[in-house]
């Protein structure tokens, strides 16, 4: 039982003081920014990056997994209590919870999504304690051509694969790759894409990349179109507790809920839509009162907010064991753990037991924070939705040129926010998703060096990408899903020809 | 909402389109000003001639889709809007590029955004926009020494 004396260590790590107030600070601030509008954990953790960047690595990464599990607590109540989801995985959520809130039953729909996903934030970090050691057992083996191999794969599952067009999926993959290869090459020390400009030559900050994105994009887009949105928020009716018949209806879709969001989250591929997704319509096929869907069903709120969860938590596998980013918001962890000179794999599970497995351990505690303050303290929450957007929105640009110009004093790195903040929108407008063009800038020049050096060690022999059993299958895999949309596109527009 | 069989062609999408063309190019040309190549394996050519090629590719794709009107309907906007925030941004930038400092940047962007979305209050805007960026500097810049542009403002505290 190596797992559990690693996660007693890391106990001992997470219950000091100064890190259970970094789990303390994290939840908080997470739950606070995942019920504003507008702002989702990646920006969260984007905006809180350059601030952190005197803290202690174990103490903010600490704070940044809090930041992202309450982030997802608080995305829940958005979708409840207002019919706008600050992201798709909370989609599922709105379809149901905000019918309940509309029916004056929003205090059961806050509960039954805040303990769902107590219980699969719970599970799912129980699967990173046994899935974690296991996979790390593995990736110790893995050489520079499995890596490239895998990165592979996740980059034509996270652009291509689930998305809605693998045409703009792979556009914006392709735009994070080129934003990539800007500045030094590693190998041959030469200047790539800088143009002459000095501030280019350490790269492109992934933070002003994805604040530029994610806060500026996000304010011009809404803004441009602010006479289109009514947002009401539905006030919260009656009691907040559940009656014995809805806990009755919500356990088991919690536990199927984490059954489908943690293992689809811990694979390569990417969003939590699809578990979130599969759990609704499983719960619709399976309750006992079908009456009820579409008007309003806990069961609907229950599966697919456990399934939001456990999927978060399942993208930390990934993450910690092989340093795979697979969303945007594990994008910003990994870019978190790069600030402090850490690399993610299985490399840091021997070196830094301490800070892998705290972190792990802290993931536990900030559940159960979550838990306590989402509970009793919901109606606190809910008064953040009353502030006004144009104050909203200003704070956040403020933040966002904070951070920005607190990372990189130097106005080339404010333009670049604007530069990126104009794209962003543009990508909103013309419906091309954001979260391949951060992957693909933080994971272009890692899959870049890691095919390099492969093919330096085999003196340049390409066939060592199909001689490793491993990275053959990957590549093999890769290939696939890149093409499978295209044919399945293919196939369903045939059968749609005769009419 | 949309009409997949309208043939429409779409003039955003061929520009899209053009413009990842141009980024393809100007990969491929500054590719070309790289001198060192390594003995083994691939050089720093290798990954911006994929890159370059990738995105010639996705532009053939994306014309096609623009010329069938593929892509998705869109909303009017607001081009006030869009240049009142911009234009904070630009405030943001030439105030600390003149030294005029952190707090009355961000106060001016704070201002310049409430008004993009249908504020009309600017000076009151703007007094609210100095009294956060007073209060993040003093919790950044002095409790976490973050370095923030200074300038007459920052001075005096």
């Amino acid at each position: 039982m190596d797992a559990f004396a690693s996660l007693a260590h890391g106990l001992a790590v997470a219950v000091q003081p100064a890190n259970l107030m970094f789990a303390f600070v994290g939840v908080l601030l997470g739950t606070a920014v995942g019920v504003l509008p507008g702002i989702g954990p990646a920006l969260t953790v984007a905006l809180l990056l350059p601030v952190t960047f005197k803290l202690d690595p174990a103490g903010s990464l600490i704070m940044f997994a809090g930041i992202y599990y309450g982030g997802m607590y608080g995305g829940s109540t958005t979708a409840i209590l207002i019919n706008t989801p600050g992201e798709s995985a909370s989609l599922a959520t709105a379809l149901e919870g905000n019918k309940m809130a509309k029916a004056g039953r929003g205090g059961p729909a806050l509960a039954t999504a805040a303990i769902g996903s107590f219980v699969a934030g719970t599970i799912a970090t129980v699967g990173i304690v046994f899935l974690a050691p296991w996979l790390v057992e593995i990736a110790i083996r893995f050489g520079p051509e499995d890596y490239f191999a895998l990165m592979c794969v996740a980059f034509v599952t996270v652009s291509a694969t689930f998305g809605d067009s693998p045409v703009r999926g792979l556009t914006s993959l392709f735009i994070g790759l080129t934003l990539g290869l800007v500045g030094i090459d590693s190998l041959t020390g030469q200047a790539r894409l800088t143009f002459g400009v000095p501030e280019l030559l350490d790269g492109i900050e992934v933070t002003t990349l994805a604040v530029g994105l994610f806060a500026v994009g996000e304010a011009l887009y809404v803004a441009s179109r602010r006479d289109k949105y009514a947002e009401t928020v539905e006030p919260v009716r009656g009691s907040l507790w559940m009656t014995k018949a809805d806990w009755r209806r919500s356990w088991k879709p919690w536990l199927r809920g984490a059954l489908f969001g943690f293992p689809i989250g811990a694979l390569p591929a990417g969003g939590a839509e699809i578990p979130t997704f599969l759990s609704y319509s499983t719960e619709r096929r399976l309750t006992k009162h079908p009456e009820e869907f579409g008007k309003g069903a806990i069961e609907g709120v229950a599966g697919p907010e456990a399934a939001n969860n456990a999927s978060a938590a399942g993208t930390l596998v990934p993450l910690l064991t092989l340093g795979l980013p697979t969303s945007a918001t594990a994008a910003m962890m990994l870019a978190g753990f790069q600030q402090y000179g850490l690399n993610p794999g299985p490399l840091l599970f021997a070196e830094r037991p301490d800070l892998v497995w705290g972190l792990i351990a802290s993931l536990f505690i900030a559940n159960m924070m979550l838990l306590i303050l989402n509970l009793p303290l919901v109606g606190l929450w809910v008064r953040l939705l009353a502030i006004p957007q144009p104050w909203l929105y200003g704070g956040i640009l403020v933040f966002a040129a904070m951070g920005t110009i607190a990372a990189n004093p130097s106005l080339i790195e404010l333009t670049m926010l604007a530069v990126f903040g104009v794209m962003g929108f543009l990508m909103r407008r013309f419906d091309y998703p954001i979260a391949p063009v951060v992957i693909g800038l933080i994971l272009g020049p890692i899959a870049e060096s890691q095919l390099r050096r492969a093919l330096s060690i085999s003196l340049g022999d390409t066939l060592v990408l199909l001689r490793s059993p491993l990275s053959a299958t990957l590549l093999a895999i890769a290939c696939i899903a890149l093409v499978a949309p295209f044919v399945l596109r293919g196939l369903s527009r045939l059968k749609s020809l005769p009419d | 909402m949309d009409q997949p069989h309208g043939h429409r062609a779409d003039a955003a999408g061929i520009a899209i389109a053009a413009l990842l063309l141009a980024a393809a190019g100007v990969i491929a040309w500054d590719m070309t000003t790289l001198q060192i190549t390594s003995v083994y394996g691939v050089g720093p050519k290798a990954m911006p001639i994929v890159v370059a090629a990738g995105l010639a590719l996705l532009a053939a794709g994306n014309l096609i889709m623009a010329l069938q009107g593929g892509l998705p309907a869109r909303e009017e906007i607001d081009p006030k809007a869009i240049q009142r925030i911009l234009g904070g941004l630009a405030a943001l930038i030439a105030v600390i590029g003149f030294g005029g400092g952190f707090i009355i940047a961000t106060a001016l962007l704070f201002a310049m955004t409430a008004s993009a979305f249908g504020r009309k209050a600017f000076h009151i805007d703007l007094a609210i926009g100095f009294v956060l960026a007073l209060v993040a500097y003093l919790l950044f810049a002095k409790l976490l020494a973050l370095s923030l542009p200074m300038g007459p403002l920052e001075a005096l505290l």
